[in-house]
């Protein structure tokens, strides 16, 4: 489910991508858990927040035509400096700074290459694989409630 | 002279706490939790979300707690937070087409790709107290089915292909949408201005005016191309990394109203449309707001205006009621000053009256002694 349709990105760009929904949609508890068995902890220093604020959803009109403001979401964002010199950069709705500040240090984590594997194997994956059998589990629900339309045939001649 | 009255501080502090013993109420029941609110009072948060135009269910569900399930106090109290966060941007419209559909409905089409899917719905329960939600039985788990294959494609672009229908509007040119929040009212407003203010009207007022269409008043000849809720990405553009990443989901309910309408001389014969969208799930108040959508479209399609669902100014100013709430519930504060001066004018107009009645009838009695 991705709304940007217009610039197609490289296959990096569409990676990081991927690696911020996935941060984004992470729990507090998945995050912490990660944070737990990381072998080495790095060092790392606030650039930014982590800090609430809001963000205006905007819909389209009939759907599909002009932009209109439809109304606002909580959204937190933190930016850290590991001392590795990587800026990592996190936002995830709601209020959640610890979630959202641990969620920019594994960022930076993402995009250095010793720990890469570490973010992907540990946390990516499994908040994929755990969003994708949420979705499975509400979408059989939902069919169960498909109506099966049919034809009773009235009278006999 | 003006004397300043003080006074009530302690009457105040009285009531505020009376206030918070009333809302834990019995102290031998367990209190409620916000998650508990979320879960099992759902659609009285994601009215309070709609309606504060603030999608955060936890804040939502201790704004329904503290205001003891007052909603339109829950609201306000959810505004007035709102004030106090900045804006760090603003979204990519939301994709109402790649949705994770919840329920998805059609009057107007039987057979349709995604096909009718009713979800988790009040419609066709009977409307009988259920005796056996006073005690907490077991709930079994809902049955499951095979999904079908395949987006599932919304109403208005399957009946596009027709060209019966009015297409989407165009995109303006790099033109951004007005926002209430950010600038003053003004009227005539676009439609842009117009679906921000209905999303966050008050439910009852847009209900009773969409019902008001439908009993003739600016009668639009309505059918429900479609309702559909599910959940949406919401993404912003981070310019520390670069493009739009995704913030996560929200739910949202979306209803596309098809109106028959038999041409004008700015529009040929074709089905026009009204339109709803509203956060989380909230399928009377999307259907209502298509509704009033469609109706305030009047003058745009050379509709005569006649009613008060058609009244641009009329519906869009009354329509949300934190403004409303604030304006009639201030009449119970303290008016002793106003009062005790219009009293006083009272009581001067009534001596005026009576004076001059006194006169004519002495003039009148005069002109008999003449006789």
């Amino acid at each position: 489910m991705t709304n940007s349709s217009s610039n197609p990105l490289a296959p990096e760009q569409e990676a990081r991508r991927r690696a911020a929904a996935l941060l984004a949609r992470a729990r507090a508890d998945e995050l912490s858990t990660a944070w737990e068995k990381l072998p080495i902890k790095p060092e790392s220093n606030p650039v930014r927040g982590p800090e609430t604020g809001l963000v205006m959803v905007r819909g389209r009109i009939g759907g599909g035509g002009a932009p209109f403001n439809l109304g606002e979401a909580t959204v937190t964002r933190a930016t850290v400096l590991l001392s590795s010199g990587t800026a990592g950069h996190a936002q995830s709705l709601g209020t959640d700074k610890a979630k959202v500040r641990l969620a920019a240090i594994f960022d930076a984590l993402w995009q250095e290459e010793q720990t890469a594997a570490f973010v992907e194997s540990e946390i990516l994956a499994p908040v994929e694989a755990r969003i994708q059998e949420e979705d499975r589990q509400q979408a059989e629900k939902t069919a169960a409630t498909r109506v099966d339309f049919f034809t009773m045939v009235r009278g006999d001649d | 002279m003006y004397v300043a009255v003080k006074g009530g501080e302690a009457a105040i502090n009285a009531a505020h706490s009376l206030l918070a013993d009333r809302r834990r109420g019995d102290r031998s029941l367990p209190s409620l939790t916000m998650e508990q609110i979320v879960e099992q009072l759902s659609l009285a948060v994601d009215r309070v979300m709609a309606e504060a135009s603030l999608y955060d269910r936890a804040l939502a569900a201790l704004a329904v707690r503290q205001s003891r399930g007052d909603l339109i106090e829950a609201i306000f109290l959810l505004r007035a937070y709102r004030t106090t966060l900045p804006r760090f941007g603003t979204s990519v419209p939301i994709d109402t087409a790649n949705m994770q559909i919840e329920r998805r409905i059609s009057a107007t089409y039987k057979d349709l790709p995604g096909g009718q899917v009713l979800g988790p719905t009040f419609d066709y329960t009977h409307r009988l107290l259920d005796p056996a939600l006073l005690h907490d039985e077991a709930v079994e788990e809902p049955s499951r089915k095979e999904p079908l294959p395949g987006a599932t494609t919304r109403v208005s672009d399957i009946l596009a292909t027709e060209g019966l229908i009015e297409a989407d509007s165009v995109l303006p040119q790099d033109e951004p949408p007005g926002d209430l929040t950010r600038e003053p009212m003004e009227f005539p407003m676009g439609r842009d201005l117009r679906l921000q203010a209905l999303a966050r009207g008050d439910e009852g007022f847009l209900l009773a005016l969409g019902y008001s269409t439908q009993r003739g008043y600016g009668r639009n000849h309505p059918f429900v191309g479609e309702i559909r809720i599910g959940e949406v990405e919401v993404e912003m553009e981070v310019p520390e990394i670069g493009f739009a990443v995704s913030l996560g989901r929200i739910q949202v309910t979306e209803c596309q109203m098809v109106n028959q309408f038999k041409g004008s001389s700015k529009a040929p014969p074709q089905f026009t449309r009204g339109y709803g969208l509203v956060f989380g799930q909230s399928e009377r108040k999307a259907m209502s707001m298509s509704l009033v959508d469609r109706a305030l479209r009047a003058e745009e399609l050379g509709e005569d205006i006649t009613a008060p669902a058609q009244d641009e100014e009329f519906v869009i100013s009354h329509a949300d009621n934190v403004q409303a709430t604030g304006f009639v519930e201030h009449l119970k504060l303290p008016h002793y000053v106003d009062f005790q001066a219009e009293l006083a004018l009272v009581r001067r107009m009534r001596a005026d009256i009576e004076a001059t009645q006194e006169e004519n009838s002495s003039v009148e009695g005069a002109t008999e002694n003449r006789r």
